[in-house]
């Protein structure tokens, strides 16, 4: 009897697109590209901060326009679904606190979260004179 | 066989991902709210300068914007395997580099402000 | 009891005779409380004899049964004929080279097992010289991860070990776990030197297929993160010096 196995190819470029669950797990890690373009605009406004107060109130001018609105409110919802709210329904698994012979629930530790995250935000905006 | 410097990096990218997670929706709402054009008293120049110029304010906005960068960087090397750009050394150079030149020009413009 | 008439349509591939594998279509009469698996029996005992096929326990603590049915990792003894449609697709598990018809290579999987030194690592002799005794609550710890019935379902599910066959993977990871958690082992630094080398932990992005498919519901995914985190806090230990395992 010979032996000749069979290596079926998998597609390096296309594989996520198999199932709903791989695809979801791209479409998660492309908010990367969401938190690299937030943090070099935050960057660039730094640096508009640091020049003068033309170049800061230039820079505030340039993000004032109806297209800007529809983007960061879509990068807003796109990053709570796949960024935020992933990055806290998997928080239980990486640090699960066991006490005696149970351990203490899922939802403790996402409930948690989504508390410190509420005041964190509330924080910043007060921080920011939003509210 | 030792532990990988990719410890390292993952290190920044774990803390990077919390720190987002919690700050970034804040973060892009701030834009929003600035789109529209209705710029609170606090982010006006004279206020968001006095922030920025407290050493409390810089190394805030320093911590944020350094895990941050290197948190994408480390995550953008990952998606590009996953797109099948194999050739993971170049990649890593890449975008590591970019991020460190995100570090320093965080560090220089918060230095500038004073 | 009603008869459902079930489609398979199943992966063939006899490496003498095949240049690649192809999918050949029975129907079996299915009874309401039939597994998958008794699908596959009834076209062996009825309708192609030539089927090859591994199965052995048929209630889910052999871990032989391992196959894609409609494009997900299962296991066949578990996956009920009530829960599939009338079609169904049966193939060899994902990411493993094809042995002949359903069968595959899991060499690759068998050697990583070993690699992750699963047994009990001591510096010192048991306290008192007397035998070990660990509390309920020490076992709960680690007692989920010991539930694995190498099905390596978890390897067909991974898109990264699909990508790079040198990842050491879900369950040989949750495997090593398994032991850096026992209060008896004093083993930890010494897998993660192996564990948290290249292609071990860090490859791993998070997917979380893996457990999503466990029939035993270990949670490799979960204790892979916690390896990444131990594995992060050893590496800066090692650098500053610090003594090693607890002893």
């Amino acid at each position: 009897m010979s032996r000749r196995p069979y290596n079926r190819p998998m597609s390096t470029t296309t594989w996520y697109m198999r199932n709903s669950r791989y695809k979801v797990y791209v479409l998660r890690e492309l908010t990367s590209f969401l938190v690299a373009f937030y943090t070099f605009l935050t960057i660039f406004a730094l640096g508009a901060l640091a020049t003068s107060p033309e170049r800061w109130n230039d820079f505030l001018a340039s993000q004032q326009s109806t297209a800007m609105i529809v983007f960061h409110g879509l990068a807003l919802l796109y990053f709570l679904f796949y960024q935020t709210f992933p990055w806290f329904k998997l928080a239980p698994k990486a640090m699960p606190i066991h006490l005696g012979e149970k351990k203490l629930p899922d939802s403790f530790i996402i409930v948690g979260h989504y508390v410190a995250w509420i005041v964190i935000s509330a924080f910043i905006f007060w921080l920011a004179g939003v509210i | 066989m030792a532990i990988a410097k990719k410890a390292i990096v993952w290190g920044l990218f774990a803390a990077g991902g919390t720190l987002t997670a919690f700050v970034f929706p804040a973060l892009i709402a701030l834009f929003l709210v600035i789109a529209t054009g209705n710029v609170p008293e606090s982010l006006q120049f004279e206020q968001i300068h006095a922030f920025a110029s407290s050493w409390l304010g810089k190394a805030c906005l320093f911590v944020v914007l350094f895990l941050s960068v290197w948190h994408a960087a480390h995550r953008l090397r990952v998606v590009a395997h996953d797109f099948g750009i194999r050739k993971d050394a170049l990649v890593a150079n890449a975008v590591y580099t970019v991020a460190f030149i995100g570090t320093v020009l965080a560090a220089f413009y918060l230095l500038k402000i004073s | 009891m009603g008869i459902r008439k079930i489609e398979l349509e199943v992966m063939r591939y006899d490496p003498e005779k095949d240049e690649a594998p192809h999918f050949q279509s029975y129907t079996v009469p299915c009874e309401e409380d039939w597994a998958i698996l008794d699908a596959i029996n009834y076209v062996k005992d009825n309708l192609d004899t030539t089927l090859a096929y591994r199965w052995s326990c048929h209630m889910m603590v052999c871990g032989s049964c391992g196959m894609m049915v409609n494009g997900e990792p299962s296991l066949t003894c578990k996956t009920f004929v009530r829960e599939l449609p009338d079609k169904v697709r049966i193939e060899p598990l994902e990411n493993f080279p094809i042995e002949r018809d359903l069968v595959v290579v899991l060499d690759d999987v068998m050697q990583k097992l070993h690699k992750v030194q699963p047994y009990i690592i001591r510096k010192d002799p048991p306290p008192e010289g007397k035998e070990f005794t660990q509390s309920r609550g020490q076992l709960a710890i680690f007692k989920q991860l010991t539930m694995c019935i190498n099905c390596m379902c978890c390897y067909a599910a991974c898109p990264q070990y699909g990508l790079d066959k040198d990842f050491i993977g879900p369950a040989a990871l949750a495997l090593a776990h398994r032991y850096n958690r026992d209060s008896r082992d004093q083993g930890k630094s010494d897998r993660l030197d192996i564990l948290a080398d290249h292609d071990g932990v860090w490859e791993c992005s998070f997917v979380g297929a893996c457990s999503e498919v466990c029939p035993k519901h270990v949670d490799p995914a979960a204790a892979i993160q916690q390896m990444k985190i131990d594995g992060a806090m050893e590496f800066w230990k090692q650098k500053l010096g610090m003594p090693g395992d607890k002893s």
